[in-house]
């Protein structure tokens, strides 16, 4: 998974639009595993035009692998387009779901905190926890995470970015 | 405007009819429940079908008639195990960029996912090995998907597709119509080359000093021989090719310097690491022929030609990347060239080099001592055959004893399972390639443990009329094994005696084929001129001595320079 505080290697953005239709997503996540390209994240959903889907990929990797990826994944003739994105010319955002260990109302009160100053939402309060709900560039959510780790987190759900070019 | 043309019929009879309009002249299969319809379909049919012994050898007959036509040949299965037979064969195609439409029954579509009988997830097992999969999940799909599979199949990059066909839809009578075009939207094969590109290229290549053209399996599917030959001509570079490239040029020229490589020709491996710019035409730098990515063509400006963009960059980074066809590209590059002063003669230090580095390597490569070798076989055989015929090996010793020690003339006349490397593809892909040539002999340079693996095509190449020669080079071992195991493993043989089982002339008169033992230059003699005037297959069972080695030979995980030599 993502480890945004060991900033090794660039997070790359790889932006592609296939055919929505069955068996596409094994080719293609099949390709990774044949070729041993490591991912960080996919997400996959429809989008203006019923017959495509958009497939958002993150992943940290040296440059010359990711041109390796970006070639043999334009190879497959599910995928109707392949780009990789330039980070500074594209908005880019994931959702995390995180149910953080609260046990008093100090905790709460802290987390609750922390939640504001990174505009999260909290979804949920129960006894022992609350749940919230972080929107940003995986770069935020990381520093949220890494600060309420000290409360300990029960469980975490990221959804993978998803990515759009900005408008001209 | 194209009026579609309307009919009602059976998903099968639409295959069929789809397949005619392909211009498919012959299929290879074996029948089985799922493809019933199908099998019925074919009586009709205005096209051959072969039958076969085993699927195997139906996928590989196909791959070889591919590669003689250079259009696809198609093989068909039943479902299950009928379909995992065809998987080997589909992989060796694939490792080889060779068309091949593979048409497999399913069971019906209520069935799917049941682990019904006989059912297999065939689509998922080929996906790795197929360029691209359909499964038609109604019959009026069947035309438009075929068209699909053979364009997909011979274009850009070629390799096999295959077409998994639930009985059902095979079964459906109902209208259908046969489209005269189709559009893959995600599948856009680049054949022209960028201009400035090729034009950089010609830039290098005339001021190059020791220039040297590295010609792949690429220049063979592209059948750009011409345009290769014009190129070496025009610049007078010498011209190694690859394995999977060997007879893309003819290599009685005097440019010819054969195969580079693990088992490359000595004076190849030599030559290659002396020159200053090397054109890589439709090859992929395959550990096999480049021995360290990290050492070949260091210091040297490398250009790369290839269909694939993929292959840019991937095992080697270059200096120039053309991306287009072979024939494409070398015609344009012919062109500028033309129109350029280039100092190279005939008689320039460089090709003075590659004259003392061919004379120094046939002064000191010693053949075996013994009266009967692989490399005195192979010699007499080039002696004795027409120069168009067709020759394909197994896979081993036999294999690269060919590339050393068979010369081939006509460009396009060789071919063998190279990437995938699978024992047993060499005599059924014979069989097809007889069936894509059949005025030209077609010889099998065959090991023993190679041909025992298919040897039941016999019955096919007896009973379709489809004569083959087996040159069996018998040491009665799998004997590539044994090289690396006297090599690397201290002479602890494992698992590689044949201890002279089967007796291949038996076998040969088993199936009602011809077969004939040789044990001298002479008898070998009098069997090649023999088999050669008869009508039906000949295995020529000829004994050799199981310690002869392949020489030179580049260790692998070590660079050309380490090349052994043996001598
Ligand atoms: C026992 C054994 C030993 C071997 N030893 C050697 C050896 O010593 N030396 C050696 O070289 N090989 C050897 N091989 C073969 C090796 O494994 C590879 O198969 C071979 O080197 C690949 O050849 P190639 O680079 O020409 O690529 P191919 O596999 O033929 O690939 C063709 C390339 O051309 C491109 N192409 C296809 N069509 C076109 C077109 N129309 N226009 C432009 N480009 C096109 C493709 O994209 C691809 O990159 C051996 C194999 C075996 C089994
Ligand atoms: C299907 C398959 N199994 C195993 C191998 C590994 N292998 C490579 S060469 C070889 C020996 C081949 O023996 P033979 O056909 O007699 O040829 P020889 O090397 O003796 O000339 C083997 C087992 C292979 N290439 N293909
Ligand atoms: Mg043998």
């Amino acid at each position: 998974m993502s480890s945004g505080e060991f900033k090794i290697k660039p997070l790359y953005i790889i932006s592609s639009l296939v055919e929505n239709k069955p068996g596409v997503l094994f080719r293609i996540t099949n390709l990774f595993r044949a070729r041993n390209f490591n991912i960080e994240s996919i997400t996959v959903g429809t989008t203006e035009k019923p017959d495509l889907s958009r497939m958002t990929i993150t992943t940290r990797i040296d440059e010359a692998i990711l041109d390796q990826l970006v070639k043999q994944l334009r190879k497959l003739i599910d995928i109707v387009e392949v780009e990789v994105l330039d980070i500074n010319n594209t908005v880019y955002r994931e959702l995390a779901l995180i149910k953080i260990r609260a046990k008093d109302f100090t905790n709460r009160n802290e987390i609750i905190n922390f939640a504001n100053v990174f505009r999260a939402n909290i979804l949920d309060i129960g006894k022992e926890s609350v749940t919230v709900e972080v929107i940003g560039t995986p770069d935020k959510i990381d520093a949220f995470k890494n600060l309420i780790i000290q409360y300990d987190i029960v469980e975490m759900a990221r959804t993978g970015v998803s990515a759009l070019s900005r408008g001209e | 405007m194209n009026i579609p043309t309307m009919s009602e019929m059976s998903g099968a009879k639409a295959l069929m009819t789809s397949l005619e309009k392909e211009g498919v002249d012959i299929v290879f299969g074996l029948p089985g429940g799922a493809n019933l319809p199908i099998y019925d379909a074919l009586v009709d049919a205005n096209f051959r079908h072969v039958l076969v012994r085993h699927e195997q050898s139906a996928a590989h007959m196909a791959d070889g008639y591919a590669r003689i036509k250079r259009k696809a040949g198609v093989c068909l299965a039943t479902s299950g195990p009928g379909a995992t037979n065809l998987i080997t064969g589909i992989a060796t195609a694939y490792a080889d960029s060779s068309p091949l439409i593979a048409i497999t029954g399913q069971v019906p579509l209520n069935m799917i996912g049941k682990d019904a009988f006989q059912e297999t997830d065939i689509i998922g097992v080929a996906n790795p090995c197929t360029k691209y999969a359909f499964q038609p999940r109604v019959a009026t799909e069947i035309p438009e998907v075929v068209k699909k599979s053979f364009y997909i199949a011979e274009s850009g990059r070629p390799g096999p597709v295959l077409i998994d066909i639930p009985k059902d839809v095979q079964q459906d009578v109902t209208e259908i119509q046969f489209p005269d075009l189709i559009k893959v939207r995600g599948y856009k094969p680049v054949v022209d080359p960028d201009l400035s590109n090729v034009g950089k290229a010609v830039e290098l290549l005339v001021s190059a000093q020791r220039p040297i053209i590295m010609a792949g399996g690429g220049v063979i599917l592209s059948g750009a021989f011409s345009e290769l030959q014009a190129i070496a001509e025009l610049i007078m570079a010498p011209v190694v090719t690859t394995f999977k490239g060997k007879g893309a040029f003819p290599e009685n020229h005097p440019l010819a310097m054969g195969p580079i490589g693990m088992h490359g020709h000595a004076e190849a491996n030599r030559i290659i690491l002396e020159a200053d710019c090397i054109l890589a035409v439709g090859a992929r730098f395959s550990d096999r022929s480049v021995g360290r990515f990290d050492e070949f063509g260091k210091g040297m400006n490398i250009i790369h030609l290839d269909i694939d963009p993929a292959e840019i960059g991937k095992n080697k980074s270059v200096d120039i990347a053309i991306v287009g066809d072979v024939k494409s590209a070398l015609r344009t590059m012919v062109k500028m060239l033309s129109k350029k002063a280039i100092k190279n003669s005939s008689d320039n230090p460089w090709l003075k080099r590659r004259k003392e580095l061919i004379d120094y390597f046939s002064e000191n490569m010693k053949d075996y001592p013994r009266e009967m070798t692989a490399r005195k076989a192979l010699k007499k055989l080039r002696e004795l055959l027409p120069a168009e015929s067709i020759v394909t090996t197994e896979v081993g010793q036999c294999q690269m004893w060919t590339s050393l020690h068979f010369d081939v003339i006509s460009p396009g006349t060789f071919f063998s399972s190279t990437g995938l490397g699978t024992m047993g593809f060499g005599f059924p892909a014979s069989i097809g390639a007889k069936a894509a040539r059949p005025n030209v002999p077609v010889v099998d340079v065959a090991g023993d443990g190679s041909f025992n693996m298919t040897e039941n095509s016999l019955a096919v190449s007896v009973l379709e009329n489809l004569p083959v020669i087996v040159f069996l080079l018998n040491n009665d071992m799998l004997g590539m094994v044994a090289q690396w195991q006297r090599t690397f493993y201290d002479r602890r043989y494992m698992g590689v005696h044949q201890k002279s089982c089967p007796d291949y002339v038996k076998i040969a008169e088993a199936y009602g084929a011809n077969g004939m033992s040789v044990q001298s230059m002479d008898e070998l003699e009098k069997a090649i001129k023999g088999a050669l005037k008869t009508e039906v297959a000949t295995v020529i069972d000829i004994k050799i001595d199981p310690e002869e080695d392949v020489y030179p030979f580049v260790a692998p995980g070590t660079g050309l320079k380490d090349m052994i030599t043996g001598a």
